[in-house]
C-alpha cells in the first residue's frame, strides 16, 4: 500500500518534471532556430543592422531602425491612450458598480481581448480609418499643430491609426489587471480613509490608487508586451512603409508587420535571414518588457 | 435607561441597521455623556460593531447596507439629508479592529493625513499636531527618531496606537473604537487601555469590546447587546456588580455567550 502510493507520487513527479522541461526546451529551441536562421544576417551586418535606416531588399540593403522605431512609437502612443482609459474603467468597475453588475461589465471588457486581431484590423479599415481621415486628423491639425507631430495629409492609415487600434486592443489587458489589483485593496484601508472624513474621490486617491501604483505600472508594461508583438491589425492599418517619419499621420511599419508582409516573397537568403534577425530582436524586446513587469510585480508584493 | 450626569454629546434614537433584508441592529436608543468612556459588550454577532458603525455613518459604505433612526451629535441629526457625511466623519473619529495604517505612508504622514485632507499643509502645524497626538497615543517616545519610516514597519500594537493618533489628529469630539485591542497581545493591550484614560480628558469614547474585564476596567458606562438589541445600559460599576437583567448577569458571569 505504502509502496504503491510512493510509486504513484514518483510517476507524477517525473511526468510533471518532463513536461515542464519540455516547455522550457521549446523556448530554447525556438531561440536556437531563430538565431541559426538569422546568423547569415547577424554575421554580415551585426550591429549596423539595428541602426541602419534603409530597408531595400532588391538592393540587399537591410536596416531595421524604421521598424524598431515603428514598433516602439505605435506601442508608446497606444500606452498613452490606453493607460488612463484602462485605469478609469477599472476604477469604475471596482469602486462604483454594485457587485452583481460589475461582474458582468468586467466580463464584457475582458471579452474585448478575445476579439481576433484581424477583426480589429477590419474595424480599423472600415470605421477608424475614415474617421481619422475626415474628423480626427483635421481636428488635431487645427488645434494641436503646434506640437509638430500632426503634419501633412492623413490618408486614414498610418502611425496614429495603428496606435489607436492597438490602444483599444490593450485596454482589456491593462484594465483587468488594474481591476484585480484594486479589488485586492483591503476594505479596512478604504474605511480608514473614509473615517478621516475623505470624499470618495479622496478615498480612491489615497487608499486605492497610491498603494496600487507599482501594480498599475506592471499592468501597463504587460499591456506594452502585447502591443509590441501585435501583428495583424497593425499590418492592416500602419501603411507598411519603412520610413522614420516625423508626422503621426504618415505611414510606417513595425517589426511584426514587416515580417508578416515580406516573409512570403522573401527570395534571397539574406532577406529571409534579415527577417529572422528582426524576429530575434522583437523576441528580445518583448522578453525584456515581460521581465520588467515581473520585477515590478515582485517589488510590489514585497511592499504589501 | 439610566440617567447620565454629564452633558449629552451623542445620542442614538431608535437606530436600526440593515444589510439588505437582514436587520442587524434593532432599535437602539442611548445617550452618551461628554468625556466619558462607554463600552459596548455582548456575544459575537450581536450587532455591536454594526451599531458602532452607524454612529459615524460608515455602515452605509457596505453594499446594500442602510440605517434607520436618528443619531444626534450635539443635538444635530447626522442622518439629516442636509448634512455632509464627510463633516460627520471629521467630528466622529474611528479606530478599527485591525490596525490599518496606510501602507505607503510614513509614520508622520499617517498621523497627519486627515489634516492634509482638510487642506492643512503647513509643515510646522503638521509637526506640532503629530507630536501632540503621538504623545496622547503614548507612541511618541518609540517613534520620534523614525518619523519617516513606513507606518507598517511598526509592531501591531504600535500600529494601533498610530491609528489612534491618526484619529485624534483631526480632533474629533467623539472617538469610536471597534475592538481596538482584539488583534493585540496583552502588553500592547495594556498600553492602549492606559492611554484611554488620557484620551478621556478631551474626548468621548465609545468602545466595542469582546473583553468584559476590559470594559469593567476602563469604561464609565456599559451597554450590553444581544441579537441586535440593547438589553441593558448603565454605569459600568452597576452593570458588572449588580446587573438588573438576568441575561446580563448570565453573560458577565460566563453562563452565556
Amino acid at each position: 500500500m505504502k509502496l504503491k502510493s510512493k510509486t504513484q507520487d514518483a510517476v507524477l513527479f517525473y511526468t510533471l518534471r518532463v513536461i515542464s522541461l519540455l516547455v522550457i526546451a521549446l523556448l530554447l529551441f525556438i531561440m536556437f532556430v531563430l538565431t541559426k536562421s538569422a546568423w547569415p544576417a547577424i554575421s554580415k551586418m551585426g550591429f549596423s543592422f539595428i541602426i541602419g535606416r534603409e530597408w531595400n531588399p532588391v538592393e540587399d540593403q537591410f536596416g531595421a531602425l524604421p521598424f524598431i522605431f515603428g514598433t516602439l512609437i505605435t506601442s508608446f502612443i497606444a500606452l498613452i491612450i490606453a493607460t488612463p482609459v484602462s485605469i478609469l474603467v477599472a476604477l469604475f468597475i471596482s469602486e462604483y458598480l454594485p457587485k452583481n453588475v460589475s461582474r458582468i461589465i468586467a466580463l464584457l471588457v475582458e471579452m474585448v481581448a478575445a476579439i481576433p486581431s484581424i477583426v480589429f484590423g477590419l474595424w480599423g479599415i472600415f470605421f477608424l480609418s475614415p474617421l481619422m481621415k475626415e474628423t480626427i486628423a483635421p481636428f488635431l491639425k487645427k488645434y494641436f499643430s503646434f506640437i509638430g507631430l500632426f503634419e501633412g495629409p492623413s490618408f486614414g492609415i498610418g502611425i496614429l491609426t495603428a496606435s489607436m487600434v492597438l490602444a483599444v486592443m490593450i485596454v482589456p489587458t491593462i484594465s483587468s489587471i488594474c481591476r484585480s489589483i484594486f479589488e485586492l485593496i483591503p476594505k479596512h484601508q478604504k474605511e480608514a480613509s473614509y473615517a478621516l472624513g475623505s470624499t470618495k474621490f479622496e478615498m480612491i486617491k489615497m487608499a486605492v490608487i497610491v498603494p496600487s501604483l507599482s501594480g498599475i505600472s506592471s499592468a501597463v508594461v504587460l499591456g506594452l508586451g502585447r502591443a509590441l508583438g501585435e501583428t495583424m491589425a497593425v499590418t492592416m492599418l500602419i501603411g507598411n512603409s519603412p520610413v522614420i517619419a516625423k508626422s503621426l499621420f504618415s505611414p510606417a511599419a513595425t517589426m511584426a508587420s514587416v515580417m508578416a508582409n515580406e516573409y512570403t516573397d522573401a527570395n534571397t537568403p539574406l532577406h529571409v535571414s534579415s527577417l529572422c534577425y528582426l524576429a530575434l530582436l522583437l523576441f528580445f524586446i518583448t522578453f525584456l518588457s515581460n521581465l520588467l513587469a515581473k520585477s515590478i510585480v515582485k517589488n510590489f508584493s514585497r511592499l504589501r | 435607561m439610566s440617567e447620565i450626569k454629564e452633558k449629552i454629546i451623542l445620542e442614538a434614537k431608535n437606530v436600526e441597521a440593515w444589510f439588505g433584508d437582514f436587520q442587524a441592529v434593532k432599535g437602539i436608543s442611548v445617550a452618551y455623556g461628554e468625556k466619558t468612556i462607554n463600552a459596548i459588550i455582548g456575544p459575537s454577532g450581536c450587532g455591536k460593531s454594526t451599531y458602532l458603525r452607524t454612529l459615524n455613518r460608515i455602515h452605509e459604505e457596505t453594499e446594500g447596507a442602510y440605517v434607520r433612526g436618528e443619531v444626534l451629535l450635539e443635538g444635530q441629526n447626522i442622518y439629516d439629508k442636509r448634512i455632509d457625511v464627510v463633516d460627520v466623519r471629521k467630528r466622529i473619529g474611528m479606530v478599527f479592529q485591525k490596525p490599518n495604517p496606510f501602507p505607503s505612508l510614513s509614520i508622520l504622514d499617517n498621523v497627519v493625513v486627515g489634516l492634509r485632507l482638510q487642506g492643512i499643509n503647513k509643515r510646522s502645524t503638521l509637526m506640532e499636531v503629530a507630536e501632540s497626538c503621538l504623545k496622547k497615543a503614548a507612541l511618541w517616545e518609540e517613534v520620534k527618531d523614525k518619523l519617516n519610516s513606513l507606518g507598517t514597519s511598526l509592531s501591531g500594537g504600535q500600529q494601533q496606537r498610530l491609528c489612534i493618533a491618526r484619529a485624534l489628529a483631526i480632533n474629533p469630539p467623539v472617538l469610536l473604537m471597534d475592538e481596538p485591542t482584539s488583534a493585540l497581545d496583552p502588553i500592547a493591550t495594556a498600553k492602549i487601555e492606559e492611554l484611554m484614560n488620557e484620551i478621556k480628558r478631551d474626548y468621548t469614547v465609545i468602545i466595542v469590546t469582546h473583553n468584559m474585564q476590559q470594559a469593567a476596567r476602563i469604561s464609565d458606562y456599559t451597554s450590553f447587546f444581544v441579537y441586535g438589541k440593547m438589553i441593558e445600559h448603565g454605569l459600568s460599576s452597576d452593570i458588572f456588580t449588580n446587573p438588573k437583567e438576568k441575561q446580563t448577569e448570565d453573560y458577565i458571569s460566563g453562563r452565556f455567550g
